[in-house]
């Protein structure tokens, strides 16, 4: 049965896990029919068209999650921020790991969607903000609504700064011979709040994981939020990021991608806003090679004047890997005042590596600033030999070029743990022993 | 200390070098001079290890040891340097941190431990007052918007935190204003010793008046012309270019 058969088909047999008699099943099953109407993207889609997730979908995906294999903490203790505290919300195989959490209510929420779904507790929270500010006519979107069930639940209370980073980990383990996991987090920054979030997806064996995830983030006035999203994951597993940001008056968002790893990553990255002066950050590092593929949608939505937005993504690919960069400001035509900045730069190892690059601007209000800039370009010969000449080998004069050339969006980490671990993972990713401390 | 012997270099099927001997020995500073298109500085990439020329007959031993199948790196692992005559901008590699890994590198070569940090703020504290160079300056993108003659003076702040045996300027007086070239000489007679060496690329005589060589050569269509003592230098400003031109 093709992938799509078999979600729609099951879609029965979750029902009978949850209660249907509720507001929220019926956004479920529209989100089923509008999935069902469009079904997986393909190529011929504008949007999709320099990305093909055919290859995967052909994989007899096990759509349902079973219940927990038991990770000890030793041999994932990497993949987390350990030299410093942080809440945990920790997934595996989809199901919520209570061993490897270490979740709190205690002034703020870190914990899990699946409670705040059901509790009655959280019912009006859930009503105000799930599937709100999602985009409802995307197919994979509707697709991750209509069986959001699990993933990570943060709420931030007014004039509140979360103590500590919150990390939410998903790992694949491999148990099932292929698995597709949907996860859904839902992020709210209150007035006047701050929180530091730190999102990975890691596969632990060689089978075919899909990820389909969907995270919502709305930061309220003068909330100030930083969001870094890891992925480097192995060759076998594939994401796609569905992330939406609702922004009011006066909020800043920050949101880095570290993508270094996978076999297909579709970073779908959306802001939204709702008021005035706010400020939002896009910033993405890509280190490809082998036949990994990368692709960077993002869209800024200035819909209210006097907002800023920068986006800054460098790519650096080698043998095979492609990239695909599409960038999209939307300037309304209230959003007088705008300032939206937008670059993208790339480099090319080799022939064979493909990058491609399509800024969109479409603006409709007549008092505003707005730059792009986007450029490919190789390795300087004359800058390696000039260093190799004062003693650093090609392959590390090679690494600190390219360290270099990504270092505006490096330097701009606030976690300095995290900072040091994005460094060393580059540093394993090139082939080299350094320190990077430039 | 480096032996060349029927040195044939080309770029890009072009024949630059057609038959260069050179010898010179610890203690010694060795001039270079030529007019414009003479091969000048490609004998000094060609020393270096630069791919881009193609060595196409002949020899280069340093110390005994050939050298022409050795990677740049390599060749400045075993003490070989070369002071560009354009030096390149590196953006986002700070001076002191460009320092730091190509010293550790070469050390690293040679299974030493790295330079312990302290010791390395030292040096690079008595290395950049040798050069008269700001401190400030040190934490800027290695050339980024560098005048030329502080990419000159930082190319001979280079040298003197690399210590090298054979230390190649090429053309490390074009762009200097006066002041600059007197910094600059100075440094370089400071590192001066017994036991290393020094070959001046120049266009010109003028730098050598700081930089005294022990001996002159004349570059003239990819071969060595002419072999002399200073005084070569001085005749050949005095009669110019054509004189060399004229006779060959």
């Amino acid at each position: 049965m093709e992938l799509k058969e078999k979600l729609i088909s099951s879609f029965m047999a979750f029902e009978e896990q949850i209660d249907v008699n509720t507001d929220l099943h019926d956004v479920r099953t529209s989100a089923l029919k509008n999935f069902e109407t469009q079904g997986f993207p393909t190529k011929k889609l504008e949007a999709w068209k320099y990305t093909s997730l055919n290859s995967v979908l052909k994989n007899d995906f096990t759509v349902f999650p079973k219940k927990e294999s038991a990770i000890g903490f030793s041999d994932v203790k990497k993949y987390f921020l350990h030299e410093i505290d942080t809440y945990k919300i920790v997934f595996i195989d989809g199901v919520f790991s209570s061993f490897l959490s270490a979740t709190t209510h205690d002034g703020i929420d870190a914990c899990l969607m699946s409670s705040a779904l059901t509790k009655p507790k959280y019912k009006l929270v859930i009503d105000e903000y799930f599937n709100k500010v999602a985009m409802a006519d995307d197919s994979l979107t509707s697709l991750n609504t209509a069986f959001a069930r699990e993933g990570a639940y943060i709420n931030i209370p007014k004039n509140k700064v979360a103590d500590k980073p919150i990390e939410i980990m998903y790992f694949s383990t491999g148990s099932e011979a292929a698995l597709m996991v949907q996860p859904r987090n839902l992020i709210i920054v209150n007035e006047n709040a701050n929180v530091q979030i730190i999102e990975r997806h890691q596969s632990l064996s060689g089978n075919p994981v899909l990820t389909n995830s969907v995270t919502e983030i709305f930061a309220k006035k003068r909330a100030i939020v930083d969001f870094y999203k890891i992925q480097n994951d192995n060759d076998e597993a594939s994401l796609v990021d569905n992330t939406y940001i609702s922004q009011k008056e006066m909020s800043t968002v920050k949101v880095h991608t570290f993508s270094f790893g996978g076999n297909i990553t579709r970073n779908n990255l959306n802001f939204y806003h709702k008021g005035e002066h706010i400020d939002s950050t896009l910033k993405g590092i890509t280190i490809l090679d082998g036949k990994q593929h990368v692709d960077h949608h993002t869209l800024v939505q200035h819909a209210t004047p006097n907002c800023e937005s920068h986006q800054n993504y460098k790519g650096i690919f080698s043998d095979k890997s492609t990239g695909v960069f599409n960038g999209k400001i939307y300037v309304e035509k209230e959003a007088q005042k705008t300032d939206a900045f937008q670059q993208n730069n790339n480099i090319l190892i080799g022939d064979k590596a493909t990058i491609n690059a399509k800024p969109q601007l479409e603006i409709f209000a007549d008092d505003v600033k707005c730059s792009h800039g986007c450029t490919v370009g190789q390795l300087d010969d004359r800058a390696l030999f000039y260093m190799q000449s004062r003693g650093i080998p090609k392959k590390e004069a090679t690494a600190l070029l390219m360290y270099a050339f990504s270092n505006e969006v490096i330097e701009s980490i606030k976690i300095p743990e995290l900072k040091q671990r994005i460094n060393s993972i580059i540093a394993r990713k090139l082939g080299v022993n350094m320190g990077f401390d430039l | 200390m480096l032996e060349i012997k029927n040195l044939h270099a080309r770029v890009e099927d072009k024949d630059i070098l057609k038959g260069i001997n050179l010898s010179v020995k610890a203690g010694e500073v060795h001039a270079i001079m030529g007019p414009n298109g003479s091969g000048k500085s490609t004998l000094s990439a060609v020393i270096a290890g630069n791919e881009h020329y193609e060595m196409t007959e002949g020899e280069i031993e340093l110390d005994g040891e050939d050298i022409t199948e050795l990677a740049p790196e390599e060749r400045a692992h075993k003490g070989v340097f070369l002071s560009f005559q354009y030096p390149v901008e590196i953006p986002g590699v700070s001076v002191t941190n460009f320092m730091k890994t190509a010293i550790n590198e070469s050390r690293k070569a040679q299974g030493l431990e790295e330079m312990p940090a302290n010791e390395m703020l030292k040096s690079i504290r008595e290395k950049s007052e040798l050069l008269e160079i700001d401190r400030k300056f040190l934490s800027r993108s290695l050339n980024e918007g560098f005048s030329g003659g502080e990419k000159k003076r930082n190319e001979i702040f280079q040298m003197a935190m690399l210590e090298p045996k054979l230390a190649i300027l090429d053309e490390t007086d074009s762009g200097l204003d006066i002041d600059a070239l007197r910094i600059v000489a100075n440094g370089v007679n400071k590192l001066k010793s017994e036991n290393n060496a020094i070959i001046v690329i120049t266009h010109y005589q003028r730098l050598l008046d700081y930089i005294v060589p022990d001996f002159v050569h004349v570059l003239y269509k990819g071969k060595i012309v002419k072999s002399g003592g200073k005084e070569l230098a001085y005749e050949l400003e005095e009669k110019g270019y054509d004189w060399i031109k004229n006779e060959n």
